[in-house]
């Protein structure tokens, strides 16, 4: 099958600013992906640029193999939900559904046969008479999926669509999506700021930071093998700590930082002498009294500022010798207390070595 | 009517009008009708009293009244000074009857001046609005949805700049504008586009473009503001399912901007029905609008009361003609004030 969407060196400037750098990218057809990255990082701009409302000022667009120069988002094989759905407020649930039908010219008959079964499919066949400002968030939220659907789109595009709904509602409408995405086996584009949901609904994800697309895998490879310092850092809670390399040893390596020696595995292939950071996620430190043996583990010790037990785990912020904080997430167990001096380990293949930018 | 009598209604009612909403307010709050700080301690003793009275004074004096003693005038004979408020003073239909048949002793079964005046003013406000209408959507919408801060900026200016001068001077402009020896006929002739120059004013164009230019902002501003409020993204929206711009505009940009639609197209038909200006300046020697015959009634002919029945004539039909369009496009007439 041909890829559903290609970047290939695709910039967007607005004046001096570089909204997005050179990106290159490969979305398959059928795939869940979405762009992670904080705001102002470029991705709703990159997603504009494939539905066509911004021209890359240079590079390529492909959707379905085809180059997207001069085709203007009508005349697009894809559908945009808008962050604030954009629904039209003047016209019925079906109408809205109906919209890009009728813009179409599919006779009446065979539109309103097409707008029942998107208001069953998305579960609102009670509600297609409505006004729009008669429905819940949720619901607004499926009739702008219904209403792109409607024009059969190979590609939809979605633009933080669940960012204005409560907690609870967004991670049912994170379910309902995948559902939805798996049924109907369409590419869906998705951009978010949130992590959790980029984790949990996508095959892949890209992590842009800066205009600049860091890293593409799935969920795991982002958060187990981050490749760049802000790909660890915003994926994900994370500890950081700066050193120089000392040694480097079979795909591990040794840094010298200010809390001593640590080491960590080595992926991006670190030389000695070289600056680094030296990541370790909060759940792979292990905390134990000062002094007591803590098996095959590198450490130093901190002092335990704040301790949040939430039942199963327990968030603890410690303060080391440097003034730097580390957070810590301990199972069950002995839960430490405030004030109490702890040793922090964690084992060498849970560090993780990361080139330093020279910005940082 | 006495001058006692006149007194006790121009002072008796306003007061009266004051108590019932008084009473109607209190009613409402006993009843729980009405919630929250009641209009005095919203706004203060002083400030709320103020409020009451300026606006009871503008409303009553300058709006009502006036009205009042027009229709009431409408009503009656002709008569001189020193013979009003006598026997002869009776209420008459004699000045409706005038405008429909004209004088008693016309040989026409109908007074077809000043209905045909009549209907040519209507007829005429009607297409002007809808021109406007054409003229300034665009405009309206450029300003609203895709003009920059400094562009819009300009734009405005030279919206309002133009208005800072004369009414009459404009009207006057727009004659030398299209005279026979004017500059449009020049230069026309001296590019030897026509062989002997247009007669303009005589076809009505100057007055048709002096009304359109008259209230043009009266149309744009409206426009405007309804615009302005559309989301961007449902524009976007629109075009992202597929739909061409003509669509766009006739089916999502102007039902949201219906009540601005509604508003300026009120505003300019209002306005172009009674204006007086333009068509005495710029109309053609053969057009016959309605309000200079109005005016002449009173200040010609002298007859007052006949210039007050005329003057109602118009009202009504204007505001009766306004309602039935919007009741057409379902409009509340609260909703064009947005």
């Amino acid at each position: 099958m041909a890829a559903a969407v290609e970047l290939e060196g695709v910039n967007v400037t607005f004046g001096d600013f570089v909204a997005v750098r050179d990106a290159n990218l490969t979305i398959e057809a059928g795939e869940f992906f979405s762009f992670l990255g904080p705001s102002g990082c470029g991705k709703t701009t990159l997603l504009r640029t494939i539905s066509g409302f911004i021209e890359p000022t240079r590079g390529q667009v492909r959707i379905g193999g085809k180059d997207m120069v001069g085709i203007g988002p009508n005349k697009r094989p894809t559908a945009l939900i808008f962050q604030n759905l954009a629904l039209f407020p003047m016209m019925s649930v079906a109408d809205n559904i109906g919209y890009g039908l009728r813009v179409r010219g599919v006779p009446k008959h065979e539109r309103d046969e097409k707008v029942k079964n998107l208001l069953i499919q998305v579960a609102l066949s009670e509600h297609g008479h409505k006004k729009v400002s008669e429905l819940s968030g949720g619901q607004k939220q499926r009739v702008a999926i219904a209403r792109a659907l409607a024009v059969e789109p190979s590609v939809l595009l979605l633009d933080e669509p669940l960012s204005a709904l409560d907690l609870k509602l967004r991670q049912h409408m994170r379910a309902e999506l995948r559902a939805i995405q798996k049924r109907v086996g369409i590419t869906f584009i998705y951009i978010t700021h949130d992590q959790g949901e980029a984790l949990t609904m996508s095959d892949r994800i890209a992590v842009m930071n800066a205009g600049v697309i860091e890293q593409v895998g799935n969920g795991r490879s982002v958060y187990a093998e981050p490749r760049t310092p802000f790909v660890a850092a915003f994926v994900g809670e994370n500890n950081q700590i700066r050193g120089r390399v000392t040694a480097v040893a079979d795909g591990m390596a040794t840094l010298d930082t200010p809390l001593g020696a640590l080491s960590g595995r080595n992926p991006v292939g670190l030389k000695a002498g070289e600056e680094a950071l030296l990541f370790v996620r909060p759940e792979a430190l292990s905390l134990v009294p000062t002094g007591t043996p803590n098996g095959s583990t590198v450490g130093f010790d901190g002092e335990a500022l704040d301790v949040a037990y939430e039942g199963s785990v327990t968030h603890v912020t410690l303060r080391v010798r440097t003034g730097q904080k580390i957070t810590a997430t301990v199972g069950g167990g002995v839960v430490p207390v405030s004030g109490e001096t702890l040793h922090i380990g964690f084992k060498p293949q849970d560090g993780l070595l990361l080139a330093r930018a020279a910005s940082h | 009517m006495g001058a006692t009598g006149g007194l006790t209604l121009v002072f008796g009612l306003p007061l009266a009008v004051a108590l019932f909403f008084f009473g109607l307010a209190a009613y409402e709050r006993r009843m729980g009708l009405a919630t929250g700080p009641g209009f005095f301690q919203r706004n203060g003793l002083a400030v709320g009293l103020y409020l009451v009275l300026a606006v009871g004074f503008w409303v009553f004096f300058v709006i009502v009244l006036p009205q009042f003693s027009m229709v009431d005038m409408s009503f009656r004979p002709k008569l001189p000074p020193a013979q009003m408020g006598g026997p002869k003073d009776v209420f008459t239909l004699e000045n409706y009857r005038y405008f429909l048949f004209g004088s008693t002793t016309s040989t026409s079964s109908w007074n077809w001046t000043h209905l045909k005046a009549f209907v040519l003013t209507i007829g005429v406000s009607i297409a002007i609005t809808l021109f406007n209408f054409a003229l300034c959507y665009p405009i309206a919408f450029h300003m609203a949805q895709s003009a920059g801060a400094a562009r819009l900026r300009i734009l405005l200016l030279l919206l309002i700049i133009p208005y800072w001068v004369n009414e009459i001077l404009r009207a006057f402009a727009f004659r030398v504008l299209l005279s026979s020896g004017g500059i449009i006929n020049k230069l026309l002739l001296g590019a030897g586009v026509i062989g002997e120059p247009i007669d303009f004013l005589g076809a009505d164009v100057g007055l048709y473009m002096g009304l359109s230019y008259a209230y043009l902002l009266m149309m744009v501003f409206p426009l405007y503001s309804a615009i302005e409020s559309l989301d961007k993204n449902q524009i976007e929206a629109a075009r992202d399912l597929g739909a061409p711009w003509w669509h766009i505009h006739l089916f999502v940009v102007m039902p949201h901007a219906k009540p601005g639609i509604a508003s300026g197209c009120t505003l300019v038909f209002m306005l172009c029905a009674g204006a007086l200006a333009a068509p005495l300046v710029l109309a053609g020697p053969r057009t016959l609008w309605f309000t200079p015959i109005v005016y002449d009634r009173f200040y010609q002919a002298f007859n007052w009361p006949q210039g007050a029945a005329y003057a109602f004539i118009l009202l009504v039909t204007c505001v009766v003609f306004v309602l039935l369009v919007l009741k057409m496009f379902r409009l509340s007439l609260g909703e064009i004030t947005r």
